[in-house]
């Protein structure tokens, strides 16, 4: 009996053995990294607000400090986000009759809030607090990056839960001095890796429960 | 052990001789949960190798397999696509102007307080960016001192019910506020000129004096006007026993923390009534064994249903109403009170009162002798009599002028009204709170005499049976959303100070009657500071401030009243009256949750059992053992179709010529010949989860023998009814030892009792590592001898950690999701066992039977000892409940949380995680209150101390629960752990629980041998 498929379809046969690898393992790539990249995480990504504020013109610019307007970042899990009355202790004064600005005042004449869209956003249960952060020498800019070059806010990092716990596995890598917590263009000196220690046991940072699951999870 | 497989298992039908043999020869187990439990059953048998009862692991709505399978194929494919999508936006709302004082994302907290028939208890309330979440006790008020119940816990969720009325409604139809204060004040304009002759307030009772002030505005301008007052659970006998014994009303209360000696008659002083809060901490304060100190009160208690307080009693009987009338008078004339009978009452067949009339001599001035709200007056004046023969006035007993602002008999007040309205009298009948056509007397026919009255306007929180039939309807405002104030029992004041402003156009009583002053429109705030405003002397600002701060006006208490030597009772004919063997008498009992029924609404009240019957969603015509069968009702475990079938016989209750039909509960310690109904169930129109629970016990009580009355036949029926009870819930495999207890002389010969052979396994006979604790260690500690099983702790908890409640047909199938259950065992005879409650939280154990089971880490430990629970990763596998030996673990079969109603999401925790279907939960401790206050610790430097409570602890009236840090040893817990009477659950399984329990002691009479 003559033969169904001719020699030459070998190939294919070999072919197909090595595609099978090469789709499953670009399915599996895609699997583990599909929550990695800025589409899903939204990193890098500005997002649109009823008032285009500018960071770096606010700090970069005018130098106003975090704590302006994030008031409650040293003291509670929120930073807070201004009231519209924040604003208006300048823009009362200046840029008056910017059309730009003409939600604010809205805000401030009719009495209703602005709303703004959340950048960082945790997953409902997941707990983060500001002002521990902001205590044992955790600086903005260590989650935020550089606010101060960011005209539209974007999300410098995932904010996913391994990015988190390079920290918290090893806080000596990122911790500085708490007087630099607010210096936005800190850099990290050199002898990081032993000052980081040093900052470690002197704020009493409690490594070893650090990645237990409650710290965040509850 | 029943095969899983059989289709049907032969029930095997329980009888008495089978149980007093099992009792007799400790067959069984010493302690029990339930009949079923003792007898061992099958069904029982079978229920403790289930992990949930029969039917609980399947859907309800007759899924099949295939499709099931379906789903899950689906779910699987798609379940790797939910990563794909990306978060949605969220959006952040800040002020416009910040309020002052409030940081975002840091809870305030606020006084005020909270009343309950009428009288107020101090309370802090949890604000979270201005919605109030949680409830607490004011330790500044003194009928709190920080602690709550579980009817105060729950009082917040009643704010956010989403079944309140929300509109103003005239015949039915959308109204507003200024067409019913014009209507409202054009007909009383009217009623002027006759001088108000047909115009009739109905209010609750009524202890406000700016709303006492105001009523006495409204009958000045309209002096033939009448203000009546009405509650189903009110202070009548009370207040009648003191007209008797002294010839004026009175309020009387206690101080418990003095007494050595209490007698009860009939007064569940512990958890019912206004003082209960402060009583039960008083009172198991009293009866501590801790340090060394080795002094304890004694309790002795005669009730007809056993209620918490009979639960902690050292004697306790169980008698009819007429017994419980002779016992008195027996230890009264025993103690040498004068009395006047018509008939000679039968004598006591109690064999131990002349040891507790020795008792009670023996302690003259540090005893007390207290009285229910249930019995009859002259038992009340017997009690004010015993208490002046014992010297106990001015030390353990005060008296002080009413805290009502006008103190009426107010069984008396509803007929009066009732009366008037059907002979025509009645033009404007002005309805302030409350719901008469449901709960007034029914042989007034309430309804029917409303239907005569020309205008009527009605205040309430829902649209409920006499809503529906008054022309004007207006939706109560919630004691959250405005001004008030009230009186606690001993008569300080507390200002009422709303947190939220009124979610609906909702009006409180001081507003509606404002409209008759003409003072429509006024602010309450307006109101209460002017009442107040000549009354808190010179400096005004600054004491009206310390009094909003505080929660109370300080100095504000009624003095103490001097009373006259109680003379000779004369008691009325019929009082103690013999007993027919025969007979069986009908008992009217307020419900331990839900009250007189302003509960009703409430899903946490609904669904937390009993503390008695454990019933949750209804109530039940309550019988002893013995009853059921002299009623006919067959034998009677076998006419109770056993608990864990669900089904029991409904019988007909007859008291004249009402009827209503209700499930029968045989209930072990209940008096013989008494058939108990609770109160508050069956409402029609009190809200969709009122609407399903129970049957309505007012539709068989009249104006005479408002608590108990002897005319009542029970007749069986053919129908059956499924009661979902939580008492064979959760077994921890019957395993023995769980309750140690002792008396205190067996405790002095013995402090070592607990321990007796109880072997527990060396610390390192496991091969797991060990969990180190260097920091801080959590642990807990729960005195057997304070429980009196309340739930406070069980609703604070559901209040604090957002535990949804998953309904009648979910608890029959033992899902409930109450993270402390509250075990209820009996030890002794079944008609007269002693009742003893073990609250079990989970046992945070050091070697945890769960975590090692659990196939995605779900469950772990956490370095400060926790058994962290982490819903992100729990897959629903249920292995860690299966291993846990407390089944202390819940899961969520379906989505129990609701996610629809708006007003719902507003109450609930922010710092909790609100779970989702298929994710398993637990107690943690309250690890988001601990994290707070590390990280609080953490940025001051200093360390955590007692301060920091779980909401259980905090909630507890009695403090049995003690929660901190063991490594710390001074802290309590860590004090409490070095007792002898400590004691951990199931600890030869090498669990090594965080959370110990201390044995029970109690302080029986030497000179009494109970057989």
């Amino acid at each position: 009996m003559a033969q169904i498929f001719p020699r030459s379809i070998n190939w294919f046969a070999k072919a197909s053995i090595v595609l099978t690898l090469v789709i499953v393992g670009s399915l599996l790539a895609i699997l583990l990294n599909i929550n990695r990249v800025d589409f899903v995480t939204q990193v890098d990504v500005p997002r649109d607000q009823p008032v285009p504020f500018s960071h770096k013109h606010h700090i970069a610019g005018m130098g106003i400090d975090c704590r302006y307007c994030h008031t409650s970042v040293e003291e509670s899990a929120f930073a807070g986000i201004p009231p519209t009355e924040t604003c208006m202790t300048c823009h009362s004064q200046i840029w008056t009759e910017a059309p730009i600005l003409e939600p604010v005042r809205e805000s401030y004449r009719n009495e209703t809030s602005l709303q703004w869209t959340r950048v960082h956003d945790l997953p409902d249960f997941v707990y983060f607090n500001h002002s521990i952060h902001i205590n044992k020498g955790i600086g903005c800019q260590s989650c935020h990056g550089q606010v101060d070059q960011m005209p539209l806010m974007w999300k410098e990092n995932t904010l996913n839960m391994e990015w988190c716990l390079e920290c918290h596995r090893q806080p000596e890598n990122f911790i500085r001095p708490r007087d630099q917590v607010f210096n936005i263009t800190y850099e990290y000196p050199a002898n990081q890796e032993t000052l980081g220690k040093e900052l470690v046991a002197a704020y009493n940072v409690k490594t070893s429960q650090l990645t237990d699951c409650s710290i965040c999870h509850r | 052990m029943p095969s899983l497989t059989s289709d049907k298992i032969t029930r095997k039908h329980l009888d008495e001789a089978a149980i007093k043999e099992h009792l007799a020869g400790k067959s069984g187990p010493e302690y029990w949960r339930s009949l079923d439990e003792l007898a061992q059953t099958p069904e029982f048998e079978e229920m403790l190798h289930r992990e949930f009862p029969e039917q609980a692991s399947e859907w309800d709505d007759g899924f099949s397999r295939r499709n099931f399978l379906k789903l899950m194929g689906a779910s699987l494919a798609f379940g790797g696509l939910t990563n794909c999508t990306v978060q949605p936006d969220e959006k952040i709302v800040p002020f416009v102007k910040a309020p002052e004082y409030m940081v975002p994302g840091k809870p305030l907290f606020y006084a005020t307080a909270v009343s309950q028939g009428g009288v107020g208890t101090g309370i802090l309330v949890e604000s979270h960016s201005g919605r109030p979440t949680k409830i607490e006790g004011n330790p500044a008020h003194p009928a709190s001192l920080g602690s709550s119940s579980a009817q105060i816990q729950a009082s917040v969720l009643d704010l956010y019910d989403p079944d309140r009325a929300q509109v103003i409604t005239n015949a039915g139809a959308l109204s507003t506020w200024s067409a019913l204060s014009q209507a409202l004040s054009q007909a009383a304009q009217l009623q002027g000129m006759k001088n108000g002759a047909g115009l009739r307030i109905l209010s609750e009772t009524v202890t406000s004096p700016t709303l006492g002030a105001q009523m006495q505005r409204v009958l000045d301008n309209f002096p033939q006007a009448r203000w009546h007052q009405y509650e189903p659970v009110n202070n009548d006998q009370t207040r009648n026993g003191s007209v008797q014994a002294f010839g004026r009303p009175l309020n009387t209360y206690y101080d418990f923390s003095k007494a050595r000696v209490v007698l009860s008659l009939d007064a569940d002083f512990l958890n019912e009534g206004p003082a209960a809060v402060r009583y039960a901490r008083d009172f198991a304060a009293a009866r501590k064994v801790r340090d060394g100190a080795q002094a304890m009160n004694r309790l002795y208690v005669a009730e007809s249903t056993p209620s918490s307080t009979g639960t902690m009693a050292d004697h306790r009987l169980a008698l009819t109403a007429g017994a419980l009338e002779s016992f008195a008078l027996a230890i009264a004339s025993g103690l040498g009170v004068a009395v006047a009978a018509p008939d000679s009452p039968a004598p006591s067949q109690v064999a131990w009162a002349e040891a507790l009339v020795r008792d009670l001599n023996g302690n003259k001035g540090s005893s007390i002798v207290v009285a229910g709200p249930h019995q009859a007056a002259s038992v009340h004046a017997l009690a004010h009599a015993m208490n002046q023969a014992l010297g106990n006035i001015g030390q353990t007993v005060h008296y002080t002028e009413p805290l009502e602002a006008d103190s009426v008999d107010q069984g008396q007040s509803i007929v009066e009204l009732a009366t008037a309205m059907d002979q025509g009298q009645v033009d404007i009948l002005l309805i302030l709170g409350g719901d008469p056509v449901y709960n007034a007397p029914a042989d007034l026919n309430f309804a029917q005499a409303l239907d005569k009255v020309g205008l009527r306007v009605h205040l309430s929180s829902h649209l409920n049976a006499t809503s529906r039939l008054c022309h004007w309807h207006a939706p109560q405002s919630h004691y959250l959303e405005s001004w008030s104030d009230v009186r606690t029992y001993d008569g300080t004041v507390s200002i009422v100070q709303p947190l939220i402003k009124p979610l609906y156009p909702s009006k409180s009583s001081l507003e509606l009657v404002g409209v008759l002053l003409a003072e429509a429109g006024k602010p309450t705030y307006d109101v209460v500071r002017e009442h107040w405003q000549d009354k808190l002397g010179a400096d005004f600002e600054p004491a009206w401030r310390r009094a909003l701060h505080d929660g109370l006006i300080n100095g504000s208490a009624l003095p103490s009243q001097a009373v006259p030597p109680v003379g000779t009772i004369n008691l009325p004919a019929g009082l103690g009256r013999a007993v027919d063997d025969e007979a069986v008498e009908l008992h009217f009992r307020p419900d331990p949750l839900i009250g007189d029924g302003r509960y009703g609404n409430n899903g946490w009240l609904q669904e937390t059992p009993h503390p008695i019957t454990h019933l949750t969603w209804d109530n039940a015509a309550v019988m002893s053992p013995a009853t059921a069968k002299l009623l006919g009702l067959g034998d009677p475990l076998a006419s109770r179709d056993n608990a864990l079938s669900r089904q029991q016989s409904v019988v007909e209750l007859r008291s004249g010529e009402r009827t209503l039909k209700a499930p029968i509960w045989v209930q072990p310690g209940q008096a013989d010949g008494v058939v108990t109904l609770n109160l508050g169930y069956g409402q029609e129109f009190g809200g969709r989860v009122a609407a399903e629970a129970g049957v309505n016990a007012y539709a068989l009580r009249q104006a005479e023998g408002p608590w108990h009355t002897a005319d009542l036949s029970v007749s069986k029926t053919v129908e059956k009814q499924s009661l979902a009870c939580t008492q064979n819930h959760h077994l921890m495999e019957t395993r023995s030892h769980l309750i140690r207890w002792a008396t205190l002389d067996e405790f002095k010969q013995n402090p070592e009792f607990a321990h007796e052979m109880f072997h527990d396994p060396a610390e390192d006979m496991t091969l797991y590592d060990k969990h180190e604790s260097p920091n801080n260690a959590w642990g807990m500690v729960i005195d057997l001898s304070a429980c009196m099983g309340c739930n406070a702790c069980s609703v604070a908890c559901q209040s604090e950690n957002n535990i949804p409640v998953v309904g009648k047909e979910q608890v029959l199938n033992g899902r409930e999701m109450s993270w402390i259950r509250i075990d209820r065992y009996y030890r002794g005879e079944i008609e007269d066992p002693e009742i003893v409650y073990q609250p079990v939280p989970c046992q945070q154990c050091e070697n945890a039977p769960c975590e090692v089971v659990c196939p995605v880490g779900a469950t772990v430990h956490s370095e400060e000892g926790l058994n962290d629970m982490v819903y992100n990763r729990c897959v629903g596998t249920r292995y860690c409940s299966n291993n846990c030996p407390y089944k202390v673990r819940r899961f969520n079969f379906l989505q129990y949380t609701d996610r629809d109603s708006e007003t719902l999401k507003m109450q609930r925790n922010p710092n909790v995680t609100v779970r989702a279907r298929g994710v398993m939960e637990k107690c943690t401790y309250c690890v988001q209150r601990i994290n707070a206050a590390r990280i609080d610790s953490k940025k001051s430097g200093e360390a955590i101390t007692d301060d920091l409570q779980t909401a259980c602890q905090q909630a507890c009236p009695t403090q049995a629960i003690v929660f901190g840090d063991i490594n710390n040893l001074d802290s309590e817990v860590a004090r409490l752990k070095d007792s002898p009477l400590n004691y951990g659950l199931l600890t030869d399984l090498n669990t090594r629980p965080r959370t110990t329990y201390l044995a029970g002691v109690k302080n029986p009479n030497p000179e009494i041998v109970e057989g």
